[in-house]
């Protein structure tokens, strides 16, 4: 072997060594700092507010984002109008939170008077996933085989019934696996929340209140250095519910290649 | 029923279309009349940013959203493209799998733990090390933070087109005798250009558009930074942070900043659009001359 191959061997695996290695240390440093601070109880109100501001979300993104994905995939024939949504959902897919945000504050909070709340909250990250939705469920009709379809028309089942009996129960996992990502984002958000929800830290009565969800809380903390054991509570909390959506969705993803 | 259903679901797709347009043209609706109180060239120009005096220059926002997003691509196209490449063709394939799971973990740590962390690791680091105005807070902590967040996307794209090369180019390669660094480099690579580009471009957008993870490490100060250890406010941290309580003049120039945001991601992403439809007629080109052959 050249010396010149063995210079570039050796350059790679350092490269590749230190992506790995940052992972670690992050993942490491967040364990270390955080696992003797943690406080689910003080952490209440922060909790119930992201699981607020989910079901919100995906109440809302979900049953929109699949009736689009139904219609492009099964009833759309090439057209301006399926293009113009395929182009509008991908510009949807590009634009940084802070825009979700800055909508969201002038239009839910101001315009709509809905407030600092935990609903206009909502209603912006659930434009935020809105296209995540689209696709993943789009990605997951695709998958389910025109036969599927064909026997089912054969056997005389109607559009609609095919579709509800035969195409989306096939589909489910691909759909799940989109809800479970689009959660993660969620609870990820700051910025977009941050603008339209408030920060207003107690346990919400109802959604029309202000709150605070895990990330917002987060970053409040870092931001105004008050408590940092409280900080590195937060964020192994905070990090402990994004790893379990993501093998949750590790999970469903090896059902689905199983299920083949 | 059926025909009732088929209107239901294309009211659905109507409602997408209809909330993503009213979405543009709101923040567009809501930046414009901004224009009236300073021209777009001075407002893209304006070396100052000086709210209570009414005075509104965007330059060193833009410049330290350019140079930060630039610097981070650097890093991460460098790290994330050889670490794709040690995954798929140097390391055995069960490692392989375990670091690409890897991989996704990093991808779904929310932006807000990386600012967290590195507020609390980065920036003391480069204080300690460099100094700096910002003590710590700097484009550097910035682009640092940035190039990691956007890694994986990077990491997994390139990976994901790596793997699609066919199994005939390596076979040629290989026979005609180049070394399995040559192929790589000279063969693989350029196979797999056009999904790592899409991932780069994804990339760009992401790091564009990152906020609340910039401003705890950045410092905020909407100064032109004269040094990479300057602390530095992008476009995103620019809304964030003054939004809370602009009103009246202010406000619309904020939704102007948000404008100039949303115009450049726009771009972005009509570049890639470009992109995939050119790279399709090119294979579509190809694949027409090997029938004619």
């Amino acid at each position: 072997m050249k010396a010149k191959e063995k210079i570039l061997y050796s350059l790679l695996g350092i490269i590749a060594f230190s992506t790995f290695g940052m992972l670690i240390w992050i993942l490491s440093y967040i364990f270390i700092k955080g696992i003797g601070n943690v406080d689910l109880i003080g952490l209440m109100p922060a909790i119930i507010t992201t699981i607020y501001m989910v079901v919100i979300g995906l109440v809302i993104a979900v049953p929109i984002g699949m009736g689009t994905a139904i219609y492009l995939n099964e009833y759309a024939k090439p057209s301006k109008f399926v293009k113009g949504i395929r182009f509008s959902t991908e510009c949807l897919a590009a634009v940084p939170s802070i825009l979700f945000g800055l909508f969201g504050m002038m239009f839910f909070v101001t315009q709509l008077k809905l407030g600092y709340s935990i609903l206009a909250g909502g209603l912006t990250v659930a434009l935020m996933i809105l296209p995540t939705v689209v696709k993943t469920t789009e990605e997951a009709l695709k998958t389910v085989p025109l036969s599927y379809r064909e026997g089912s028309l054969a056997l005389g089942a109607s559009k609609f019934s095919t579709i509800m009996k035969v195409v989306l129960p096939s589909a489910v996992p691909g759909i799940l696996a989109g809800i479970v990502f689009s959660t993660g984002r969620i609870i990820g958000e700051t910025a977009a929340i941050y603008l339209t929800a408030g920060m207003v830290f107690r346990v919400p009565g109802n959604v029309m209140e202000s709150g605070r969800t895990l990330s917002v809380h987060l970053y409040m903390l870092a931001k105004e250095g008050i408590s940092l054991e409280q900080a590195y509570g937060t964020a192994i909390v905070l990090l402990m519910v994004v790893l379990g959506l993501n093998l949750l969705t590790y999970v469903i993803g090896r059902k689905m290649k199983n299920g083949k | 029923m059926d025909k009732v259903m088929k209107k239901v679901f294309w009211c659905f797709a109507a409602l997408t279309m209809t909330v993503v347009a009213f979405m543009g043209v709101y923040i567009i609706a809501n930046g414009l009349p901004f224009f009236k109180h300073t021209s777009l060239w001075a407002f893209l120009t304006g070396k100052n940013w000086m709210p209570s005096g009414e005075i509104f220059g965007i330059f060193p926002m833009l410049v330290a959203s350019l140079y930060a997003t630039i610097g981070a691509m650097v890093i991460a196209i460098i790290v994330g493209v050889s670490t794709a490449i040690v995954l798929v063709e140097l390391l055995p394939a069960k490692l392989a799998a375990l670091l690409s799971a890897a991989v996704d973990l990093l991808a779904g740590i929310p932006s807000v733990i990386y600012g967290f962390w590195g507020l609390m690791v980065v920036v003391p680091l480069i204080n300690d090390l460099w100094g700096g105005k910002g003590a710590g807070s700097s484009l550097l902590a910035v682009i640092f933070i940035l190039a990691l967040m956007v890694l994986p996307t990077v990491i997994r794209m390139t990976e994901v087109s790596l793997r699609a090369v066919p199994n005939e180019y390596k076979e040629g390669a290989l026979a005609l005798g180049s070394s399995r660094l040559q192929y790589i480099f000279k063969v693989q690579l350029k196979a797999a250009s056009s999904g790592t580009l899409a991932g780069i471009i994804l990339a760009i957008g992401r790091a564009l558009g990152e906020t609340m993870a910039v401003i705890l490490v950045a410092g905020n100060t909407a100064l032109l930074p004269q040094s990479i250890t300057d602390p530095v406010r992008t476009l995103t941290a620019n809304i964030a942070i003054e939004m809370g309580y602009a009103s009246g003049v202010h406000q619309q120039a904020l939704f102007a900043t948000g404008m100039v945001l949303f115009v450049l991601i726009i771009a972005i992403n009509l570049a890639m659009h470009m992109l995939n439809t050119r790279t399709e007629r090119r294979e579509r080109r190809e694949s027409k001359g090997k029938n004619t052959l």
